[in-house]
């Protein structure tokens, strides 16, 4: 066994397997476990998902929303024990990796065409 | 004085604790170590025991050092290294140091070589600023003033100059094991470690400095 296949098998315990197809452009809902106390919840975030990073266990989406008026944009950790589900709302057309224009807009011009042909 | 052990760095990836938290953590295959000397008061004038790490084919090794090993009833091993004990008589030749002499949450000193980067220029080795590139100016990366003239007539020692940087010995103190995997002989060390994957590392149970 050589190294990477040594560090793909630490990797792999936490590799989540049901995770579904996101790609940049879609609308997505993630439920994020927030501890309050000893209390735990799961708080649902929604938003576009602008950026996706790529790379094992370090993979990750960039959703973005804007709320009251102002833009949030959240980084997470798709295999992360805190990520308790990702749905995906709605396909988005987008023809580039990085929707960072999307920073710049506001209003109508933010929005992005719903596409029909990958199932949700 | 305690018995560490050695390892070689397999690369680095990020696991989840329990709390949910990406933790950095460094993969080291530690051992298994043979106990190829034992160095008493009465036979060296000190004591410690020497260790072995990392099987090699026969003709890798020289006589003499086959020799010494067969002493102790070793296969052929590439490295040796000492480690000074108040009482070594509780080892004996031929005992195996395993990764589970570590445990997780213990903290401990990781010695390797760093990355070597070749003789390397102000900028990189010190971090000096560089001049401005262009507007006629000539001074892309030089140092400036390495101090002052007639008086003192010379360039103080420690003047932070261009040379080597890299491939030296570090130690990186007190990081953290995060996890044992004693069936497979890996330490999962929190934060990074010298050197590229490959690069042996001696990993001790942390030593106290100071009070």
């Amino acid at each position: 066994m050589n190294a990477q296949e040594v560090i793909r098998s630490i990797e792999a315990e936490q590799l989540k397997s049901d995770l579904p197809i996101i790609h940049v452009g879609d609308t997505v809902k993630v439920g994020v476990r927030i501890k309050e106390g000893d209390k735990e919840r799961v708080q649902p975030y929604e938003g576009t998902v602008i950026a996706m990073r790529n790379g094992g266990i370090s993979e990750t989406i960039t959703v973005r929303r804007v709320f009251q008026g102002i833009g949030v944009e959240r980084v997470f950790l798709l295999h992360s024990p805190r990520i308790a589900s990702i749905t995906i709302i709605r396909r988005g057309k987008a023809r580039r990796a990085k929707l960072y224009y999307l920073r710049d807009r506001v209003g109508k011009s933010a929005r992005l065409k719903q596409r029909f042909d990958r199932p949700l | 004085m305690s018995v560490g052990i050695l390892g070689t760095k397999l690369g680095m990836t990020q696991i989840f604790d329990e709390a949910g938290l990406a933790i950095p953590v460094t993969v080291v295959q530690a051992g298994p170590c043979t106990v190829t000397q034992i160095k008493t008061e009465q036979t060296d004038g000190y004591s410690a025991i020497q260790v072995g790490f990392k099987e090699v084919a026969t003709k890798a090794l020289t006589k003499p050092e086959l020799g010494h090993l067969a002493k102790a009833g070793a296969s052929p091993l590439r490295h040796l290294h000492e480690y000074r004990l108040e009482n070594p008589s509780q080892y004996e030749l031929g005992q195996e140091i395993k990764a589970d002499a570590f445990e997780a949450g213990q903290t401990i000193d990781v010695v390797g070589t760093s990355i070597g980067r070749g003789f390397a220029g102000y900028q990189k080795r010190h971090n000096f600023k560089r001049g401005p590139m262009a507007h006629g100016s000539k001074n892309h990366r030089l140092p400036g003033s390495t101090g002052a003239g007639t008086t003192p007539g010379r360039v103080y020692p420690g003047k932070r100059m261009a040379g080597q940087l890299g491939n030296v010995q570090v130690t990186i103190r007190k990081l953290t094991v995060f996890r044992v995997d004693a069936d497979r002989n890996l330490i999962l060390i929190k934060g990074a470690v010298p050197g590229k994957p490959g690069a042996l590392l001696n990993i001790m149970p942390a030593k106290k400095v100071g009070k």
